[in-house]
């Protein structure tokens, strides 16, 4: 991938101030990425985009075919290592009829790329690949040249199919016209066409087939161009001083306690925002830890340990999502009632690489390469931090490491600006690991009460989720720099937080796109039932509390601490009435996608039917077990059902996954092999979060600091098999698929921890420390 | 700053660095050189990792002036895109990676390994990426893509 430009194509840019329509004007080949290939001095004739998240109703804002026939593909939907950039290459492909290898995709880039908003939680494949955006615009443009080629050839549009980048006669595949000599060079002028009929599953010959990676020859041997490598003409380097502990703000600077350092070139404070400038990243990582400042102490945090215990006690606001009105009643009458806490920790998204943007302030225009997953909302926020009219900001996506959320990329090319802003020329700023680590927005810690009522029979008849969580600032949006933690410490503030108790009474029908209600109840809201399952005395009460850190999305945010939640206690609610847990989760829901995905898992994992925990278990020395879990993820947005197999040395109270079976239904599937590619790595990124994870702190500052004190699963262990069955189902809407597997993998491997033990883990994560005492407890 | 000469990739390079300086940013921002990333900084992730005589090497915590003559190759040095290593083929192959940022950890890290021992275990492979981190948890892929290379060196 990383196409760069050619020097003609650099000189056409260049004279035509980059825009859109001067390069239709020459061939279609010449359009391809930026990537560093100099500062954008004009940015006149910018294609009309539609500056609003929503990307555009213009086919020439998504597709351009030059006289080669080169299809061109514009599209506000990134890649950070998902494999999207390639699926949305099939897509055009597919959806235009030409070969992939005829395929340049343009990937969010504010001059020139549609306003698709964020690209998050698994939600390009529901935008751009069903009828609408990307996906109509293919379709819309094979449309126009069938008609097109209908005038050139005088043959009616229904003999005419568009394939390998010609139109052809049905009747006589030998007439034929290339796409270039229809369009060429020049704009369609069309608005995306809803009639224009997107191919089904079942015609499609690109998509649905497992195109390998177009980036992977170039990753595996380091020429890839990550934002790391940006490098352009006259760049320093900057490197930021945060303050040492949270809430603490500047006092003084000391200027001169850098001035003698080599290359040092400016010091920058702007209120808490403070940083060097130098020539060289090793200089100013030395002028960054000799600079002088003195911070005045801000409030001391609450104890680590007391994290689950001060969520409920601080002032809240509260949203009932559902509410059926008898839970009390139904809950005093219930035969028996079942309650349990779960506690879930703020836990980060510790990208591989800390996070790094280049940014070129000049006057009162600036570009800044960035691997935010928001690039026209970072233009906007940006435009405010530096006081600039957001169109005269380019931000040009460039990928970075891995950030499954948000990790550093928006603060850090906020940090960018600033400092070239101040130095007045480029400026590239990559954070220390410490500063990564320490001020992200970290994923939301959670402490959820579940109680169920059972009936005489067993059955679930009443289901209350109380839940207290922590959050702070989050996506900066297209208006809140202070979301984040450059925009606050140079004076903005984060989203206001508004205490709210009690909730009113809810009157949407349930939308669950947190997995805040369980599937499992009937989600009743006046006339509706969007719920996933039976149980109609249901109640879904949240309480969402301040965090004094900065927190956000983290892949499968809320939904996966929620999921937690309740794919345990369903767990525990089986238990109590000896019912096998895959039975039991059947008998409790209505969603046929979601009970086929469930009976996918239970077959491939040869599922032994029984009640948990397994009869007969040793207590000494190591057991074996299983455990299922589930959800419809974001509510609607892929349905998934995991198996874990472990096995759990009593001595030690390490956990040893060996197994996990993964069944998925996320609709048509677009790349089987970049779909399985996601639900293995989720399943194992959600493994570590179930292990080890963790965000710590002491009374003032974060201790989570590095890859030591934040405990991550190495690539050097044993990694359990991953077994993967995906249900392609060719007639619904495509879903994402990249949160799906993470979501269900605590509660799979806690299931199957109890299954083998007959002890309960409420608590992430299941540190080989919190078995042994709970295996402990249970003897005692 | 003194003006060193380095050996990277087959060439020599003149540098005017400060000689503290850690090999990564002589790499990635005198000689810009993309294989070798700063991750960590520490020496704990494995995304700086190059090879120095023969030795998987974090340039992210080894000064530039340590090195003295001894051949480095990074992950752009073992192959080229037209003609990856054979090790990185299998990579490839086996679509072993995400977002590609801790490849210069896995694969040079996996590439000295199997130098050393050509018949190693999955075990053994295991324990020698015990300090080598993917957070896209592309593990199994990349497991079997060494599997993959090892199997094919010795066959």
């Amino acid at each position: 991938m990383t196409p760069r430009l050619s020097p003609d194509a650099r000189g056409a840019l260049g004279r035509a101030g980059f825009s859109r329509r001067s390069f239709l004007k020459g061939s279609g080949a010449l359009v391809v990425a930026f990537s560093s290939a100099g500062v954008m001095d004009t940015l006149s004739e910018v294609f009309a985009q539609g500056f609003n998240g929503t990307g555009s109703p213009q086919l020439d804002s998504w597709i351009a075919i030059g006289r080669d026939g080169i299809v061109t593909a514009y599209t506000g939907k990134c890649d950070f290592g998902q494999g999207l950039y390639t699926a949305q290459m099939q897509l055009v492909a597919e959806e235009v009829g030409v070969p992939l290898s005829r395929v340049r995709l343009i990937q969010c880039d504010t001059s020139i790329t549609p306003d698709q908003g964020t690209t998050s939680g698994q939600q390009s494949h529901p935008t751009n690949f069903n009828h609408g955006n990307l996906a109509l615009a293919g379709a819309t443009a094979r449309k126009a040249l069938i008609q097109l080629a209908s005038a050139k050839l005088g043959a009616p549009v229904s003999d005419l199919v568009a394939r390998d980048g010609l139109v052809a006669l049905k009747s006589n595949p030998s007439r034929s016209v290339a796409y270039g000599e229809l369009i060429g060079g020049q704009r369609f002028n069309l608005q995306l066409d809803q009639d224009a009929a997107r191919k089904h599953p079942k015609e499609w010959t690109v998509l649905g087939t497992p195109v390998p990676r177009v980036d992977m020859r170039d990753m595996v041997t380091g020429h890839f161009e990550f934002v790391h490598n940006v490098r352009v003409p006259n760049m320093l380097h900057g490197r930021v001083v945060r303050p040492p502990e949270v809430g603490a703000t500047v006092g003084s600077v000391d200027e001169s306690s850098v001035r003698d350092l080599p290359g040092v070139v400016k010091v920058v404070v702007k209120g808490n925002f403070v940083g060097v400038v130098a020539q060289k990243p090793w200089q100013a990582m030395q002028a960054a830890e000799r600079l002088k400042v003195n911070w005045t102490r801000g409030s001391a945090l609450s104890p680590h340990a007391d994290l689950y215990a001060e969520l409920r006690r601080q002032p809240a606001r509260d949203t009932l999502l559902v509410d059926s009105g008898d839970v009390d009643a139904r809950l005093g009458s219930a035969a028996t009632v079942l309650k349990a806490t779960y506690q879930h920790p703020y836990q980060m998204h510790g990208s591989m690489g800390s996070s790094c943007s280049v940014a070129d302030v000049q006057g009162d225009k600036a570009t800044i390469w960035s691997a935010t997953q928001s690039a026209f909302p970072t233009r906007n926020t940006a435009a405010m931090l530096l006081g600039l009219k957001a169109e005269n900001i380019r931000v040009v996506y460039v990928r970075g490491a891995g950030c499954y959320g948000i990790n550093g990329a928006d603060t850090v090319s906020y940090d960018a600006a600033l400092l070239s802003q101040a130095a007045g020329r480029p400026v590239r700023v990559q954070l220390s690991r410490k500063d990564e680590m320490a001020w992200e927005n970290y994923g939301n810690a959670f402490s959820i009460d579940q109680r169920a009522g059972l009936d005489a029979t067993g059955n679930i008849a009443v289901w209350d989720y109380e839940a207290w969580s922590a959050a702070r600032g989050g996506r900066p949006g297209y208006n809140t720099p202070g979301n984040v933690v450059t925009g606050f410490l140079a004076g903005s503030s984060p989203a206001p937080f508004a205490p709210r108790t009690p909730a009113p009474a809810p009157d949407t029908p349930l939308n669950n796109n947190s997995n805040t209600a369980p599937s499992y109840i009937a989600g009743r809201v006046r006339d509706s039932a969007n719920g996933a399952g039976v149980i109609r005395s249901e109640r879904v009460l949240s309480h969402r509390v301040l965090s004094p850190f900065f927190t956000g999305p983290l892949r499968a945010p809320e939904r996966l601490q929620n999921t937690f939640a309740h794919e345990c206690f369903m767990d525990e609610v089986a238990s109590h009435v000896k019912a096998d847990p895959v039975e039991y989760r059947l008998k409790h829901l209505s969603h046929a996608r979601l009970m086929a995905a469930i009976r996918a898992a239970a077959k491939a994992a040869n599922w032994e039917q029984r009640p948990s925990p397994r009869p007969n278990r040793q207590r000494t020395g190591k057991v074996t077990g299983r455990g299922v879990s589930c959800v419809c993820y974001e509510g609607d947005n892929g349905y998934v059902a995991m198996v874990a197999e472990v096995a759990v040395d009593q001595d030690t109270g390490r956990i040893q996954v060996t197994r996990l079976v993964v069944a998925q239904d996320c609709g048509p599937i677009s790349n089987p092999d970049g779909m399985r590619n996601q639900i293995e790595g989720g399943a194992l990124q959600g493994m570590s979060r179930a292990l080890g994870e963790e965000v710590t702190w002491d009374d003032r500052k974060i201790t989570s600091i590095d890859w030591r004190s934040y405990r991550t699963l190495p690539l050097g262990f044993a990694p359990p098999v991953v077994d993967i069955v995906l249900l392609n189902q060719t007639d619904v809407e495509a879903c994402g698929s990249g949160e799906t597997s993470i979501t269900v993998v605590a509660p799979a491997i806690g299931n199957a921890v109890f299954d083998a033990t007959g002890i309960r883990l409420r608590q992430v994560p299941f540190t080989p420390e919190r078995v042994l005492a709970a295996l402990r407890a249970s003897t005692e | 700053m003194s003006l060193l000469t380095l050996k990277v990739n087959g060439r020599s390079h003149q540098v005017d660095v400060d000689p503290a300086t850690p090999l990564l940013y002589v790499l990635s921002d005198d000689l810009e050189l993309r294989g070798p990333k700063f991750g960590c900084g520490l020496g704990q992730c494995g995304a700086c990792t190059v090879i120095v005589n023969g030795q998987a090497t974090r340039s992210c915590v080894t000064p530039v002036s340590a090195v003295g003559q001894n051949e480095i190759t990074t992950l752009e040095g073992l192959g080229s895109p037209d003609a990856p290593h054979p090790l990185q083929r299998a990579f490839i192959d086996e679509q072993a990676a995400q977002c590609g940022f801790c490849l210069s950890g896995v694969v040079l890290t996996a590439k000295t390994f199997l130098d050393r021992n050509p018949r190693a275990t999955d075990e053994q492979i295991q324990q020698a990426l015990s300090g080598v981190l993917c957070r896209c948890f592309a593990n199994v892929r990349m497991l079997k893509a060494i599997r993959r290379y090892a199997d094919g060196r010795t066959a």
